[in-house]
């Protein structure tokens, strides 16, 4: 049962990346390509993790959380950039 | 058995919520609504992932990480500051300082109002 309730979710977070990706190319604006990065890479952190149970490994948590950490800190510093033409004042 | 039903039921339950918070994305029509469905819907799906992370390693592989925990932290953590800087770069970007709607007292928005009004209104730096 995990392993269908598993595949359901990989899938759902695959199908979100994939959105994520169409909305990158198609935003409107710089902040709406902003926040699809940022939604990316929290997806890729759910896709990480789950993809960690289904090898039955606690290796990926690592990279998940190096995900997580450069995910804000590149997002901060692109809207930093945006906001003030500089990232360290 | 019920250990099986609660995780397969954080999996199923945290893919939706990060499906709805992608659909969200593309879906609503106004960006200051369209910063809605990420930063909540998708934070809350990636933490029932790492519920149901937490969950599988302690119930059927037999130990406890508390790297689930560290990342759901984290995550929770910086959501909201990600969420309030990307609706400061749609207010610069978009809006004025006389497009936005009032604040009902005479000073403007924080994000327009500069060191010098500021410090003028409160009568003393940081």
């Amino acid at each position: 049962m995990i392993q269908f309730a598993l595949l359901f979710a990989l899938g759902c977070f695959g199908l979100a990346i994939l959105i994520n990706l169409y909305k990158i190319i198609t935003a409107p604006g710089i902040g709406d390509r902003i926040l699809a990065l940022d939604t990316l890479a929290i997806n890729a952190i759910a896709l990480i993790t789950l993809y960690g149970i289904w090898m039955e490994t606690a290796m990926y948590f690592e990279a998940s959380m190096i995900f997580a950490m450069t995910g804000f800190i590149s997002t901060v510093s692109y809207t930093r950039f945006i906001l003030r033409g500089d990232i360290i004042e | 058995m019920i250990v099986d039903i609660l995780i397969s039921a954080f999996l199923v339950i945290s893919g939706i919520f990060g499906l709805v918070g992608s659909v969200g994305l593309i879906k609503l029509p106004h960006p200051m609504m369209r910063l809605h469905a990420p930063t909540k819907a998708t934070t809350l799906g990636v933490g029932g992932a790492l519920i149901a992370s937490l969950l599988y390693f302690y119930f059927v592989a037999g130990r406890f990480s508390y790297h689930e925990l560290m990342i759901t932290l984290f995550l929770f953590l910086t959501a909201p500051i990600t969420g309030n800087f990307i609706a400061k770069v749609h207010i610069h970007r978009h809006e004025t300082r006389d497009s936005l709607p009032s604040t009902g007292s005479e000073r403007p928005w924080a994000t327009f109002e500069s060191d010098e009004d500021r410090i003028r209104a409160e009568g003393h730096e940081l």
